[in-house]
């Protein structure tokens, strides 16, 4: 026999978990909503391929997704070797108190605001670009892509020295006793061992470069064309939302943002359902 | 040949290291210089009286201060709407669930937290347009939508770290009380609930460094360059990272630059402080709290 209180809080709590999940499907739904004129005028996937040229009708978000793919693609590049050395430092590498001093720095970096990252970005990368190269104005893809890289770069820091920290004990001891050096026990024994967690960070990294707003729209410059070099200025989804939010609600250049939004909730679904897939597969192999 | 490889990996791993304290090194320094001057009662209250000012009896036209107090109320609001939900969900997973519901409700909450913050942001613009037709025509983007936006993108972290604490808590812990004859409900409350305390509060503390912290959810929600102190829950506001961002691309003279370089100090430093704090109740948050962006 069940108490009252019991049932009510156990219905309660089962509400509340209802409620967020209700919340995530809602987001989405709200996307598809109000963005539907769009979708039902012209073809959804032409919208995804065309340009954008509002003088002539096409609200195509093509420019928007390269631009997105590109800047966080080359983030995560630019962060992938890094932070890679860095994690090799914290775990294996590195003297012990230089180690403990630069995880506690990495997980300092999580708490950094984007803006913070933009507002630097500004004033002093910015200018140093444009001397740099002596073209454009230095709002470019290049910058973002830099401060992008510094802001993915804990993430994947973090996430590699974990999965480091997973390599069984008796697998190290083992190539210590056959007289294998550290840079040896890394290479053979804990890249290959980690590899499924290198590619789990690496995807999480390059979903929250994707969904990063203020560092694109505060530093690559916002034009809506398909960016052709690292010095071109580009526009991201994010950035697009950012800037297109006060047009008018009825035109149809507002409606697109809406895409822009479906898109990047597909887009970072997909990131997770991939990171989940593969856990999944680990542990299967694992166990 | 071996050698030479050996050298040339340790040689790349200490300047990756060096790189990237390198790049932090020089984002705090050149914060610091140029923003270290500035930070002063001046900054914040302006020609003011600090004290008229807190009291609320005179306006604060230069300064920080509405901009302080916005964020400090989004802050409030949007953590405690997120807290009781993301608690009751977090427990309900840990505690009561079935594996396969668990499973399902566990991938949705890793897609709600990886939501993109500016699409979150985009839902509550849209909530605000939703309820303005068909509700009431009081309510366009406002301090309230806002703190329910940020409410819903800090919900997925205070779930996982109540739901991971509780779910580490050993079965030994877990059994006690319910073999002296607690019933479930007394066990959570009284037990388990006490015992992951300080994972559940350094879940909060993240939760209170990304409403602080976030600019993209309030640019589309409501937050605005000049407010004064919010007077309702349907004004608009000011929010210190707006400010920030806003004094970037609007400034008009290297005073007003001055005061972003100030302002960007204090978040910080703010964000900076709530952080390790969270990270020092509790190591194991770390990719928790990397997911989002």
């Amino acid at each position: 026999m069940m108490r009252p209180q019991e049932w009510i809080a156990e219905k309660v709590f089962f509400l509340s978990a209802i409620f967020s999940v209700t919340i995530t499907l809602t987001i989405f739904g709200f996307m598809v909503i109000l963005g539907f004129p769009l979708i039902q005028k012209g073809h959804a996937l032409s919208l995804l391929s065309k340009p954008w040229i509002p003088e002539n009708g096409f609200y195509g978000i093509y420019p928007m997704i390269i631009g997105s793919l590109a800047i966080s693609s080359l983030g995560v590049a630019i962060a992938f070797p890094i932070s890679l050395g860095c994690a090799s430092m914290i775990s294996v590498l590195g003297p012990r108190p230089l180690n403990l001093i630069m995880r506690k720095g990495v997980e300092l970096m999580t708490g950094i605001p984007t803006v913070i990252y933009g507002f630097v970005g500004i004033f002093l990368l910015v200018p140093i670009v444009r001397e740099l190269f002596k073209q454009g104005s230095g709002l470019c893809v290049l910058s973002a892509s830099l401060m992008l890289a510094l802001l993915v770069s804990p993430t994947m820091i973090l996430f590699f020295s974990d999965s480091f920290s997973q390599v069984p004990q008796s697998y190290l001891t083992a190539i210590e006793a056959l007289g294998g050096s550290k840079v040896q026990k890394l290479y053979h024994i804990i890249l290959p061992y980690t590899r499924k967690g290198l590619l789990i960070g690496t995807l999480l990294a390059f979903g929250r470069g994707l969904g990063d707003t203020l560092i694109a729209l505060m530093l690559a410059g916002n034009a809506i064309t398909v960016p052709g070099s690292l010095l071109d200025s580009a526009r991201t989804l994010t950035s697009h939302i950012a800037l297109v939010i006060a047009a008018d609600y009825e035109s149809l250049e507002f409606k697109s943002i809406f895409l822009c939004g479906m898109v990047l909730y597909l887009f970072t679904t997909l990131v997770i359902v991939g990171v989940r897939f593969i856990g999944i597969r680990e542990d299967r192999r694992k166990a | 040949m071996n050698r030479l490889i050996e050298i040339s990996t340790i040689a790349f791993c200490w300047l990756s290291a060096a790189l990237l304290l390198g790049a932090i090194g020089i984002i705090f320094g050149y914060l610091f210089i140029k923003g270290f001057n500035t930070v002063s009662l001046m900054l914040i209250f302006g020609e003011t009286p600090p004290i008229e000012a807190i009291l609320f009896k005179r306006p604060v036209l230069e300064g920080l201060f509405p901009a302080i107090l916005g964020t400090l109320a989004l802050v409030v609001f949007s953590v405690s709407l997120a807290v009781p939900i993301g608690l009751s969900t977090g427990i309900y997973l840990a505690e009561y669930a079935p594996p396969r519901t668990k499973r399902i409700f566990n991938l949705f909450f890793d897609v709600l937290a990886g939501i993109p913050s500016i699409v979150i942001g985009l839902f509550g613009f849209s909530l605000a347009l939703f309820l303005h037709k068909h509700y009431s025509k009081n309510i366009q983007p406002c301090l309230l939508i806002s703190s329910l936006a940020l409410a819903f993108l800090v919900l997925p972290y205070l779930i996982r770290t109540t739901q991971v604490t509780l779910e580490n808590l050993p079965p030994s812990t877990r059994m006690t009380a319910l073999a002296l004859g607690a019933t479930k409900l007394q066990n959570i409350l009284f037990v388990l609930i006490p015992k992951s305390f300080s994972g559940i509060i350094s879940g909060v503390i993240l939760a209170i460094g990304r409403c602080a912290e976030d600019t993209a959810v309030i640019m589309l929600t409501g937050v605005v360059a000049m407010a004064g102190i919010p007077k309702s829950l349907l004004s608009k506001y000011e929010a210190l990272p707006f400010y920030i961002y806003y004094i970037s691309s609007q400034y008009k003279d290297t005073r007003e630059l001055m005061t972003g370089y100030g302002a960007s100090l204090i978040l910080l430093f703010l964000c900076i402080l709530l952080f390790s704090i969270a990270f020092f109740l509790k190591r194991q948050l770390t990719y928790l709290a990397l997911y989002r962006a």
